[in-house]
């Protein structure tokens, strides 16, 4: 069956029927292209989608200021809900389970200078814990720290495109530099995985941010790192009790949705890998629907190719060809093609997803891949029913008595 | 060589059943040149797809070289016409995407005979034949004679034991046919045994013996002087 001589058979059969051999080919080749495009498209979806979170960290909550919708304890609806530092303390002294650690955030925007650049940047007040929540990564110096914090130094913790803005190339390091007229000095360069925003941030200790503004005691928002390790139903448990916390700290009606904001980063996080999920299962089922075509389509044209080969198969037959050897040449006709394009179309397909790359970034596709496993096996299932789809009508062909065969025209 | 008794053969036409061999004894020695003639329906082709193995008996006995042929199973009966017999059809038959070599090849090819084995009995085939020069032209190159010699070719180079010809100038014009018959003639003058259905009487004068079929029975089976071909080519 796999002597040289009948391969030499089928070769040259391929040979001197390149329209039919090109059209299963074809069909083959562009299925399993389809197939691994889409389903590249779609991991490139769940990409994106991780993407959105993966330059921060995911364990963390951000509570926003609201105003009260609701009149609650003699206090009047409508009511400016403010954090304080006391509101800090208060949460880490009351969550000591949950919290691992927990920073204001307040956020200036003004004219920075360094001799005679200058540009507006958001300055914003952090303590040394924000460094956790925003995954920042320190290029050179150092980030912000509890002595800082503690002596309200004037320090400052620069982006590395604020450095290549204002000092060109010169090093930062050392430098002052003049944020809405108060002298800073920078102490260190940091980069940020999110991009040109992030990279465009400067920060500073916020108890330093709270002096020159006549010493107040007032924070825009609180942002909370949870310990990883109470996991999903604990984070859903701990933004709970903050909640019911903050509610009762600042008289606020239970009912009150307006008060406060928090922003769970986890669950934002699920909800999205769910959606990409679906989205992945859709995009699968196309592409397994895809794959059905591809079978369908090569076994019309297998068919095709039988029937037109009636008459042949009756004169081989008349001229000595066993049913065997009629179903072997079909056969092994119809698996080197899908096999041989099978291959083609998985090489292109994964070619092709490997150069797309991120061009393809702002519909939501970034770094389509497909992992070999996938692409093997979709392509051994293609090849596998062409194969049956060759072996059905051959051996229906194979039983054709060959007076009925040589009848044929 | 062939040896029939009492050969019945009928079809199923929808409900009616068409009885077309009613009992044919008829037998053939080694080296005979035989034309079995008729009127259409007559059965003639019939007959002959049955000693080609391409049809089964209903009834009756077949011996072939010895070997009773009967309940062969489609691999038994493709290796006994590939060692038994050679076809040459009214419409030659040639697989349009080979060459004449490589149509001529094909029988060997059942045979397992090698590769270069089976290039050069193609070619001394084609070459016995009057085609050597044209070996590497696809069928649709040739004319219609050239195309029947090229199916003569391919029904030799198995080397069978009988030669079945159905309609063999059938598709041919007259001066074709002689040179096809003369080839023919000399195939058989070697010694070779073909059995040849035609129902043009020209034809069937150039072989040795006549058989007429009638309503699937023989009616006359007689040896006649043979007519031979090459005085019209």
């Amino acid at each position: 069956m796999f002597s040289r001589d009948s391969w030499k058979e089928i070769f040259e059969t391929i040979q001197k029927n390149k329209l039919r051999t090109f059209l299963s080919g074809f069909t083959v080749a562009l299925g399993i292209l389809i197939f691994v495009v889409l389903y590249g498209f779609g991991n490139g979806l769940i990409n994106t989608f991780s993407e959105f979170f993966e330059d921060d960290a995911t364990n963390t909550f951000f509570v926003f200021p609201g105003r009260t919708s609701k009149p609650f304890k003699g206090y009047k609806s409508n009511r400016q809900i403010e954090f304080d530092n006391s509101d800090l303390a208060d949460i880490e002294e009351s969550f000591p389970l949950f919290l691992e650690y927990i920073s204001p955030r307040v956020d200036r925007s003004g004219l920075v200078k360094y001799k005679n650049e200058s540009n507006n940047y958001t300055t914003r007040g952090v303590s040394e814990a924000y460094q956790f929540a925003e995954k920042t990564i320190i290029m050179k110096g150092r980030y912000l720290n509890k002595q800082d914090i503690k002596d309200k130094t004037k320090y400052a913790v620069i982006g590395r495109l604020v450095e290549k803005d204002l000092f060109k190339n010169e090093d930062a390091l050392g430098k002052y530099i003049d944020i809405t007229g108060s002298v800073f000095k920078v102490i260190g360069v940091f980069q940020d995985e999110a991009g040109d925003d992030e990279e465009r941030r400067i920060y500073i200790p916020y108890t330093t941010r709270q002096l020159i503004e006549k010493n107040t005691d007032k924070i825009n928002q609180i942002v909370i790192g949870f310990k990883p390790e109470i996991g999903y139903a604990g984070a859903m448990a701990f933004e709970r009790k903050l909640g019911d916390f903050i509610r009762e700290k600042k008289y606020i009606d239970p009912n009150d949705q307006r008060g406060f904001f928090i922003r769970n980063v986890a669950d934002q996080l699920k909800q999205n890998q769910q959606f990409a999920g679906v989205l992945q299962i859709i995009v699968g089922f196309v592409a397994f629907g895809t794959i059905i075509a591809g079978i369908i389509g090569i076994s019309n044209i297998m068919v095709f190719v039988v029937k037109e080969r009636t008459k042949e198969i009756g004169i081989r037959k008349a001229l000595g060809a066993t049913p065997k050897s009629v179903i072997s040449t079909i056969l092994l006709e119809s698996v080197f093609i899908t096999t041989v394009s099978g291959i083609v179309g998985m090489v292109l397909g994964v070619a092709m997803l490997s150069s797309l790359g991120d061009s393809l970034k702002d519909y939501f596709i970034t770094n389509p891949f497909i992992n070999m496993g996938t692409a093997i096996f979709a392509t051994v299932v293609l090849i596998f029913f062409g194969g049956l789809a060759g072996y059905i009508p051959a051996r229906r062909a194979a039983r054709i008595k060959p007076i009925v065969a040589l009848r044929d025209e | 060589m062939i040896e029939i008794k009492n050969l019945h053969k009928s079809y199923q036409m929808g409900k009616n059943s068409l009885h077309v061999l009613k009992g044919i004894n008829f037998s053939v020695e080694e080296g005979e040149l035989v034309a079995i003639m008729g009127s259409s329906g007559s059965g003639k082709s019939t007959l002959l797809n049955i000693l080609g193995m391409l049809d089964e008996l209903d009834e009756g006995s077949y011996t072939l070289d010895g070997v009773p042929i009967k309940n062969l199973n489609e691999t038994k009966a493709a290796q006994y016409r590939n060692k038994f017999l050679g076809f040459i059809f009214q419409s030659f038959n040639l697989i349009n995407y080979k060459t004449a070599a490589e149509n001529v090849a094909l029988p060997l090819y059942y045979q397992r005979v090698g590769r270069k084995e089976r290039q050069e009995k193609a070619l001394k085939y084609l070459e016995q034949v009057g085609l050597k020069e044209w070996a590497t032209h696809l069928p649709s190159e040739l004319s219609g004679g050239q195309k029947q010699r090229v199916a003569i070719a391919r029904a030799m180079a198995a080397e069978p034991k009988v030669l079945l010809a159905d309609e063999p100038t059938g598709a041919l014009d007259s001066k074709t046919s002689y040179e096809v018959m003369d080839l023919i003639q000399k195939i058989n003058d070697q010694g070779n045994t073909i059995l040849l259905v035609t129902h043009e009487e020209d034809i069937a004068h150039m072989c040795k013996r006549i058989v007429h079929l009638k309503d699937g029975v023989i009616v006359e089976d007689k040896k006649v002087d043979q007519v031979r071909a090459e005085q019209y080519v």
